[in-house]
This record gives C-alpha cells, sequence and structure tokens, in this order.
C-alpha cells in the first residue's frame, strides 16, 4: 500500500499553483495517471521516487515512512529504490544496452529475460544513440526492471512505440509487473489504451 | 641551444595539469549541481586568473609567497619549502592560474547533461560517486580532453606570472616563455626563433590533436 498525502508549490506554463495529491495505491494495482500538461504528473513521480521533495506532507509505503516533511524523514532515492522509466528515457550515452542493464544488476537470466521481453536481444552491443526511439524507450523499461522494484514509476513509457509493439509490450509487461508484486503508475495521456491492464486511476486536474 | 627552458616547461606543464585534474575534478562537479550565492563567490574567484594581469596575479602571489608570513613561513620552517624562486612555487602559481581552464569546460559539460541521467543512476541505487564515476564523467569526455589540453597549453605559454615569482633561474623557474624573452633581451633572436617554434608546434600539435578526438562528438575544442 502507498498511502500519499502531499503538496508542492509549482511553478507551471500558466503561473504559479500547487499540487495537492491525497489517494492510496493498492498493492501490486496499476493506476494511470492522466490531466493536463503542466499539471504535476511527472512531479508526482518524481515526489514518490525521492528525486523532488514536497513542500509538505507524507507518504508510507507498507507501512514504512518515507517521506514526512513533520518529522523531517526523507529517505534518499538508492533507498526507496523504485524502478523510474524517465520521460526524456535516460539511458547513459557511452554505455551498451548490456551495459545499462549491468549497471542496474547482477543477475543475468532476469537480463536476458527481460532483453528477451523487449525484443533488445540482437541489440546488446549497441549504445542509446544507435537505437530507434522505440527501442529506447524499450531500454528505459527494462533498465528500470532489471533492479526488480516493487513499485514502478512509468513517464509515458509507450509514447514512442508503434501500435503493434505497444499492445504486444503491455500485455508481456502485466506478466512481470504480476511476477514482481509490483505496485505501478503510469502517467499517460491515453488512459483508454491501458484500460486492458490498470485497475485503477488518478486524475491531476492542474494548477 | 639550451633545450633545459622547453624540459622544464614541459615538466612544469604536466604537474600542473595533473595536479589540477584532481582539484578540478571535483570543484568543478561540486559548482555544478545547484547554485547559491557563496558557489557564485567561488566560481568568480576561480574565474579572475582569467581577466587579471598576470603581473597582478604575480604580485599578490609573491606577497603571499613572502617566508616571512602565514602560509609560506609556515611551510619554510616546517618543511623547509620556499615557494618563491623556486620551481615548487611555480607549480602553486600555475594550478591558481590555469584553474579556469580546467573548470571551466568541465563545469559546463556537467551542467549540460540532463539531470535525469544522474536520478536514474540514483534510482537504480547508486551512490553519487558511483553516478559520477560510472554516468557523469564518461558522458563528458569530449569536454574534459579539452580541459586538459587547454590548461596544459595555457602553462606552456604562462609568461608574466613565472616572471613575477619565479624569475629567470636556469633550471629552476627558467621556462620557454621566459627564454624567449630573456633571448631577445640578449639580441640572441636564434635561441628565441628556436624556443618558440618548439612551443608554436607543440600548441598545434595538441588543439589539432583534441579537434580530432573530438571530431566524432561535433564540439569545437573549445567548448
Amino acid at each position: 500500500m502507498i498511502d500519499i498525502n502531499i503538496e508542492k508549490r509549482l511553478k507551471g506554463y500558466s503561473g504559479a499553483g500547487t499540487l495537492k495529491i491525497k489517494h492510496q495505491f493498492a498493492p501490486g494495482s496499476i493506476t494511470t495517471i492522466h490531466g493536463p500538461s503542466g499539471a504535476g504528473k511527472t512531479t508526482l513521480l518524481k515526489i514518490i521516487a525521492g528525486l523532488t521533495k514536497a513542500d509538505a506532507g507524507k507518504i508510507s509505503v507498507n507501512d514504512i515512512t518515507w517521506l514526512d516533511t513533520n518529522s523531517k524523514i526523507n529517505l534518499s532515492p538508492q533507498a526507496r529504490r523504485v524502478g523510474f522509466v524517465f520521460q526524456d528515457y535516460a539511458l547513459f550515452p557511452t554505455m551498451f544496452v548490456m551495459q545499462h542493464m549491468e549497471y542496474a544488476t547482477t543477475d543475468t537470466a532476469w537480463i536476458n529475460k527481460l532483453l528477451h521481453l523487449g525484443k533488445l536481444e540482437t541489440l546488446i552491443t549497441h549504445k542509446p544513440h544507435q537505437l530507434s526511439g522505440g527501442q529506447q524507450q524499450r531500454l528505459a523499461i527494462l533498465r528500470a526492471l532489471a533492479i526488480k522494484p516493487k513499485i514502478i514509476l512509468m513517464d509515458e513509457p509507450f509514447s514512442a512505440l508503434d501500435r503493434a509493439m505497444k499492445a504486444e509490450l503491455i500485455i508481456d509487461l502485466r506478466s512481470v509487473f504480476s511476477e514482481l508484486k509490483a505496485t505501478v503508475l503510469i502517467v499517460t495521456h491515453n488512459p483508454d489504451e491501458l484500460v486492458s491492464i490498470a485497475n485503477d486511476d488518478l486524475y491531476i486536474a492542474g494548477i | 641551444m639550451d633545450l633545459s627552458p622547453i624540459w622544464l616547461t614541459l615538466k612544469l606543464a604536466a604537474i600542473t595539469t595533473v595536479l589540477l585534474l584532481m582539484v578540478g575534478l571535483p570543484l568543478a562537479w561540486w559548482l555544478s549541481k545547484s547554485r547559491s550565492v557563496f558557489k557564485l563567490i567561488v566560481e568568480a574567484l576561480i574565474t579572475m586568473p582569467l581577466v587579471l594581469p598576470p603581473s597582478v596575479l604575480g604580485f599578490y602571489l609573491l606577497l603571499a609567497f613572502s617566508p616571512r608570513y602565514g602560509v609560506a613561513k609556515w611551510l619554510q620552517e616546517t618543511f623547509d619549502v620556499q615557494l618563491v624562486f623556486s620551481f615548487k612555487g611555480l607549480v602553486v602559481a600555475s594550478v591558481i592560474y590555469s584553474l579556469p581552464f580546467m573548470i571551466g569546460p568541465i563545469k559546463s559539460a556537467l551542467q549540460q547533461l540532463p539531470q535525469s541521467l544522474a536520478q536514474a543512476s540514483y534510482t537504480l541505487g547508486k551512490t553519487e560517486w558511483q553516478t559520477f564515476k560510472s554516468v557523469l564523467l564518461p558522458s563528458i569526455k569530449p569536454s574534459l580532453a579539452t580541459a586538459l589540453v587547454l590548461t596544459f597549453a595555457h602553462t606552456l605559454g604562462e609568461f608574466g606570472v613565472v616572471l613575477m615569482i619565479g624569475g629567470n633561474i636556469p633550471n629552476v623557474t627558467r621556462v620557454a616563455s621566459i627564454a624567449v624573452y630573456d633571448s631577445v633581451e640578449r639580441m640572441d633572436y636564434a635561441s628565441a626563433n628556436s624556443y618558440s617554434f618548439i612551443l608554436i608546434a607543440l600548441t598545434f600539435v595538441m588543439v589539432t590533436g583534441v579537434f580530432v578526438f573530438n571530431k566524432y562528438q561535433a564540439k569545437s575544442p573549445l567548448e
């Protein structure tokens, strides 16, 4: 169970405002997060991951406090170890595909399984700039899954994939999510395309 | 022709570059991470040698290196180390003088990297140091090469500061640029020409080298 009740002042495209989120994410649930641009969807994911600090509030995960601004508790991103898929992929420019995976984990069986799932087995000696947009995005997803996270935060993870690849990958990912018993939050502009796997939805109205 | 000023110059440039790499990397990383008034002041101080007349820097270093006061006195009394009119003094002065050439390219390259690169590494459980070593540093290799070459080349061309704190002592402080000046003073134009030509050739080879190294990154060596 992820229990969130946070506030964060945002400077958005349409002026300043406050992002307020109070939500509980059930264990093992897959939640789509949507809303207008600049509403704070990415900020919410980064606050959960510990990459951005909330101005006020609490986050607890399975009754362990990750953030409590009153008692100044704020676990580091390293301690939270969420699987994070960045909107800009955040691939390491000098690392090969295989090195990305090996940087995250030493479990070679798991690496091979993920590479097969992402259809990148034949591209392990390629660097990010040698990959297509869709391949880069899949590598970003695989790298996040490599650490076997219990919480997976994905920021528009399928935007560069073609329809067929997206449909296939989503089905495969569902089985990985359930194998990991992970709680998944997916920011998307098209919640409809995830309706087959999502079981919760959070709309962020904006500031 | 006496080649000792050339060897002394190369030795000074090499030692300065190695020391500045050790000092400059952590300093540039620290400066690139966030902005504060304190950091701006530190950055301004580091940049000063870029715009100050070398004689001004040399004058204050001469005072600072005086064995009668402060740190220089302590160094003299404790370790019998004299900074003024010595090679060690030249090294210290060169490190200060060339600091902006090492810090500048590295800092701006680190700042241009997307924040998400380091963040991705943190979410994978990696420490700041692991992230710097494995992700950030390899990503700025072209700028690192630029910084190393600029630092080395700038130290080769150092003149005013050396003259102020080192003088013109053969095999100790008489570097190539001083030897050129000294040769001209003595009307020995042949030696001045030889020293000058060697400096031009060395600098040209180094700058071309970094151009070639950075060719595929499509970046100017001066970035």
